[in-house]
């Protein structure tokens, strides 16, 4: 019988959705795989390694230690080694993070093996898995598979769909000591920039302005319709060449790939490199002035208006909405 | 120091992506250095003018890519490595045939610091970094947006999903570098001549002890395709405020995302 080794991610004691998502990957990749959850921190995770089982993990392992209190590859790398010598799986499906895309190659690398990176879609062509993945920024996609050996995949957050949650559902939790040696990379400190916590690449609505917005000043006005419909705030590279906001919030071929279920385009005039980042949403809102914008192109809605005028409407709007 | 940069040749940002029976056409195509790679070869040159040493750039791809490591060269690198590897020398190339082959090249190499873009904007999968410092032996940070060199100690700065992590590690050490880090410079027309003139070794498979088949790829392509093409959208029309809320029950009501 296979067996799928899930890596969970649990950011400051909470478990990110890509890792229910990891679970659903490992069911498509095999439904009769037993799916064995790994949790990596400081302290105690029985009750997210619980949450993992409730979401179709089969049963968990648990490793605390002060060195992966802060992730680190070295850390995290020694442990999820070890854990695949023991566990000798024949998969491992984790999220296309900040620390799955740093984690995973390691591992490969190691175990000299193929890593499919940022899947969106798997399928099975009899007994072979075949992995969708974006490239060129999404302006196209390919299929791949690997040859041999385990089957190894990270996927984008948002595209495969977690498993509903079971809360009759148990299974056995087992934390294991593993020392994790001296590590040569230190984090030193963490700062936190992100507001709000909703986080670009897992966020279901996305708010994003471009130059249109014309200053810092404006560009914060689309924090105040984010919080209205609990959205993430991004940016076109316009916007962040002329200093309105950070580049972590830039989405486009440089910058981050995004797939929302709702995007809302304001002042941005769609540069094929910005529309590379965004245009496969589910449904796109665009917002612009200019009645020939290239964004009008790939938006499912289009305003032709001012973007300051039609902002504190919408936010009356869904504040109406959702007070009824 | 021992600066290392690797550099991949990618298409334009501009172009468009075509696809003929499940192929991607290059026709037409113009190529540039993969941008995060550009804050590499820009960081690189910062470290080697303060602490001195040499950057060497280098890139496993075909013959066409001398043009992206002259262009590396009139930003300020000291010399280039072309590994020629042709497009369809090596079966299924894929980061672990990359890898291997850089593998060989820095067996007998010293190494202070090697830099690399965070991912590359076709292929994107961004494990050619993390995946060469295992193989090294030496440590890595991804994603990196502030770097300071100090007796041998990197004090770094990881861009984290829009944190900030602040990360001390000892060198020899390979770092991803993240937009932000720094502005890439343009070459300048000194530069240019100049790089006409720095050395630019090129390197076979054979050079470095590697067969073909020692560097086939473990992931196999079966397919390219293109998104589907979306269908024009709506523009709303009417008195501004009618526009929002029929808007806002489109979102609700059509396209259920609200």
């Amino acid at each position: 019988m296979s067996k799928i080794l899930v890596i969970g991610e649990a950011a400051q004691g909470q478990l990110r959705n890509v890792s229910f998502e990891a679970i659903a990957a490992a069911k498509k990749i095999d439904e009769n795989a037993e799916v064995v959850a790994l949790l990596l921190g400081d302290g105690s995770l029985e009750e997210q390694a619980n949450e993992m089982i409730k979401y179709g993990a089969d049963r968990a392992i648990t490793v605390s230690h002060e060195n992966l209190k802060n992730y680190t590859s070295e850390g995290y790398g020694q442990v999820v080694l070890q854990v695949i010598e023991e566990e000798n799986p024949t998969g491992v499906v984790m999220g296309h993070t900040a620390i799955g895309k740093d984690l995973t190659p390691k591992i490969a690398a190691r175990l000299d093996i193929g890593l499919i990176s940022d899947a969106i879609n798997i399928e099975k062509d009899g007994d072979e898995v075949v992995f969708t993945r974006p490239i060129y920024s999404g302006k196209a996609f390919e299929k791949k598979i690997i040859k041999e050996g385990m089957t190894f995949a990270t996927i984008r957050p948002n595209n495969i769909p977690a498993l509903e949650k079971d809360d009759s559902r148990s299974g056995e939790v087992v934390a294991k000591d593993i020392d994790v040696k001296d590590l040569r990379t230190i984090v030193k400190e963490v700062i936190r920039k992100k507001s709000e916590g909703v986080d670009l690449s897992e966020a279901k609505i996305i708010v994003a302005g471009g130059r249109g917005m014309k200053s810092k000043e404006g560009f914060e006005k689309l924090y105040e319709l984010a919080d209205v419909l609990g959205a993430a705030v991004g940016a076109s590279r316009g916007a962040c060449d002329a200093d309105f906001c950070d580049y972590s919030l830039q989405i486009g071929q440089t910058g981050k790939v995004v797939t929302p279920d709702l995007y809302f385009a304001f002042g941005i005039s769609g540069a094929i490199q910005h529309l590379a980042g965004m245009s496969n949403s589910k449904v796109i809102v665009a917002v612009n002035q200019d009645p020939d914008a290239n964004i009008f192109n790939v938006a499912d809605y289009g305003i032709v208006g001012d973007v300051f005028e039609v902002i504190p409407l919408l936010i009356e709007e869904i504040k109406a909405l959702q007070n009824n | 120091m021992n600066i290392y940069v690797l550099l991949k040749r990618t298409f334009d940002t501009e172009d468009k992506i075509v696809v003929n029976d499940g192929v991607i056409e290059d026709d037409g195509v113009e190529y540039i250095i993969n941008p995060y790679d550009e804050y590499a070869i820009e960081e690189a040159i910062q470290q080697r003018d303060k602490h001195g040493g040499e950057v060497t750039v280098v890139t496993v791809g075909d013959e066409d890519s001398e043009k992206q490591l002259r262009t590396a060269l009139a930003m300020g690198a000291d010399k280039a490595v072309l590994i020629e590897v042709e497009d369809d020398d090596i079966e299924d190339q894929d980061q672990y045939s990359t890898v291997k082959i850089l593998e060989a090249f820095f067996e007998d190499k010293e190494v202070d610091l090697i830099l690399a873009g965070n991912v590359a904007i076709d292929n994107a999968s961004g494990q050619v970094g993390p995946r060469l410092a295992e193989k090294l032996g030496i440590p890595y940070v991804t994603t990196i947006v502030g770097l300071e060199i100090e007796d041998g100690v990197a004090h770094i700065e990881k861009d984290v999903e829009g944190d900030i992590e602040k990360i001390e590690v000892s060198l020899p050490l390979l770092v991803t570098c993240q937009q932000g880090l720094n502005e890439p410079r343009y070459p300048s027309l000194p530069g240019i001549m100049k790089a006409k003139k720095k050395p630019l070794e090129e390197l076979e498979l054979d050079d470095l002890d590697l067969d073909e088949e020692d560097v086939e790829g473990k992931t196999k392509r079966v397919d390219v395709f293109l998104p589907p093409e979306k269908q024009a959208g709506r523009i709303l029309e009417g008195e501004l405020q009618d526009q929002v809320k029929e808007l806002v029950s489109l979102l609700r009501n059509e396209a259920k995302v609200l």
